[in-house]
């Protein structure tokens, strides 16, 4: 990757460091696009280290990053009036958050990275500012004992941190929050629906070989009307599930994600229902309605991941016991759905 | 806006209020506002809120919370289970998987 967003470089008691613009060009647009449609997410970074935005001087504030360069665009673009240096971290191009988790954002990799920078040597103080969300991986106490700098815990969004210097470093309990919004949910949508396409399109794989069979033997023809019908019914039943589901959260049944799946799910096979899309035998209308909500519920599930709000207890709970049952459902679905082409 | 909320009387929160010094940094870190401070130690507003991060228990220097933490993510679990590992969604450097 080209390294385009550095212009210069400037001298320190520690060597060069490389100054950075805070514009973002068109590159870096492009780049967060590529990324947000999660094509070749995983090898978008920017090397770990010390870098400079603007004309930084030995009193100014050093705030610390990931190497995730969504991450590092948007804090560059928000610090680009302001006369600050970015402590990188290597978290192998994952964002801060998940890398916290991890413990790659972690105590460990600040404290190696303090010292193989000489932060030290450009510095006078002994203050960070580190992106709240990265408490899951830094333990404050641990870091001043291990380096000597103390943490400061700033906001979790960028758009906030103007307010946060303002303010003395300080950060309102609203900035301290991670919601979980409409445009949060909606910028997650497309990586939802790349992530379980290899799955989708082996299911509809079968689905459609297996709608030949009846009871003479096996047919083409067959295969094109039934098969077709049950493919739009699982598109229907994905699309619903990545994108319907994710963006209607708040409005679905329930508090766990298997019940909200689950209840959309009814939804969606009422909608095919009177599409005329679920078949005229009962035997088929059975199948679908043990089938789609079973799915929808299993999608929905699998969204715990990529919200803000859900933890492992929780997770682990819910799934207990839902994914015995949608695996029965699915089971019991296809059987019968593959009983009702012989009848 | 609906208020999204997780499951009620799940988590493995806990806090040991004679052993907190006031400091205040379990209500800094926390995302999701569990921890209030009150008369000049910490105090659990709103347990069923608390996803497990963890950030509150690792910046707890007198050791007064504790929590079991990981991701609340259920293929990350499914992995886990699958390989026989703990939890861990499927993002580490090495792998061209996305990630959360």
């Amino acid at each position: 990757m080209s390294k385009q967003y550095i212009k210069s470089w400037v001298d320190t008691n520690a060597g060069k460091v490389p100054v950075i613009t805070g514009e973002l060009d068109f590159q870096d647009k492009l780049g967060a696009l590529r990324v947000r449609l999660s094509i070749l997410r995983m090898s978008y970074m920017v090397s770990p280290g010390l870098y400079a935005i603007g004309n930084p001087n030995r009193e100014s504030t050093v705030f610390v990053s990931a190497n995730f360069k969504l991450s590092f665009d948007m804090l560059r673009r928000e610090l680009k009036d302001i006369d600050t240096w970015i402590l990188v971290l290597d978290t192998k191009g994952i964002n801060v958050w998940c890398a916290a988790g991890k413990g790659m954002f972690g105590t460990q990799e600040l404290v190696t990275r303090i010292k193989a920078t000489d932060l030290e040597k450009i510095v006078n103080h002994r203050k960070l500012i580190v992106p709240q969300l990265g408490a899951t991986g830094i333990s404050a106490h641990e870091v001043k004992k291990l380096s000597g700098f103390s943490v400061i815990f700033g906001p979790v969004r960028v758009m906030d941190i103007p307010a946060f210097l303002n303010a003395g470093l300080k950060a309102t309990q609203e900035m301290r929050r991670v919601n979980f919004t409409f445009y949060d949910r909606f910028v997650l949508i497309p990586v939802e629906i790349v992530g379980g396409v290899k799955y989708l399109l082996f299911i509809t794989a079968l689905f459609y070989l297996l709608s030949g069979l009846n009871r003479n033997g096996y047919s083409d023809s067959i295969t094109l009307n039934y098969g077709s019908r049950s493919i739009i019914n699982l598109l229907f039943v994905y699309i619903g599930g990545t994108v319907a589901g994710p963006l209607l959260l708040p409005w679905l049944h329930g508090r766990s994600f298997a019940m909200k799946g689950f209840s959309a799910g009814l939804v969606f096979f009422v909608i095919l229902y009177f599409l005329k899309l679920t078949g005229r035998s009962v035997m088929e209308i059975i199948s679908w309605v043990l089938i789609i909500p079973a799915v929808s519920s299993f999608i929905l599930l699998n969204f715990t991941g990529a919200s803000t709000y859900t933890s492992i207890s929780g997770v682990r709970k819910e799934m207990r016991i839902a994914i015995p049952l949608q695996a029965a459902a699915v089971v019991a679905g296809l059987v019968i759905w593959i009983i009702s082409r012989f009848v | 806006m609906k208020k999204l909320r997780y499951l009620k009387n799940v988590v493995t929160l806990n806090y040991h209020s004679n052993k907190c010094t006031g400091c205040g940094m379990c209500a800094i870190v926390c995302p999701h506002s569990v921890f209030e401070m009150k008369d000049r130690k910490a105090a659990i507003v709103d347990r069923d809120a608390c996803m497990e991060c963890g950030a509150c228990a690792l910046n707890c220097e007198p050791n007064a919370i504790s929590v079991n933490s990981g991701v609340g993510c259920a293929a990350g679990i499914l992995n886990g289970i699958i390989r026989g590992t703990e939890p861990e969604c499927d993002c580490s450097g090495n792998s061209k998987k996305s990630c959360c």
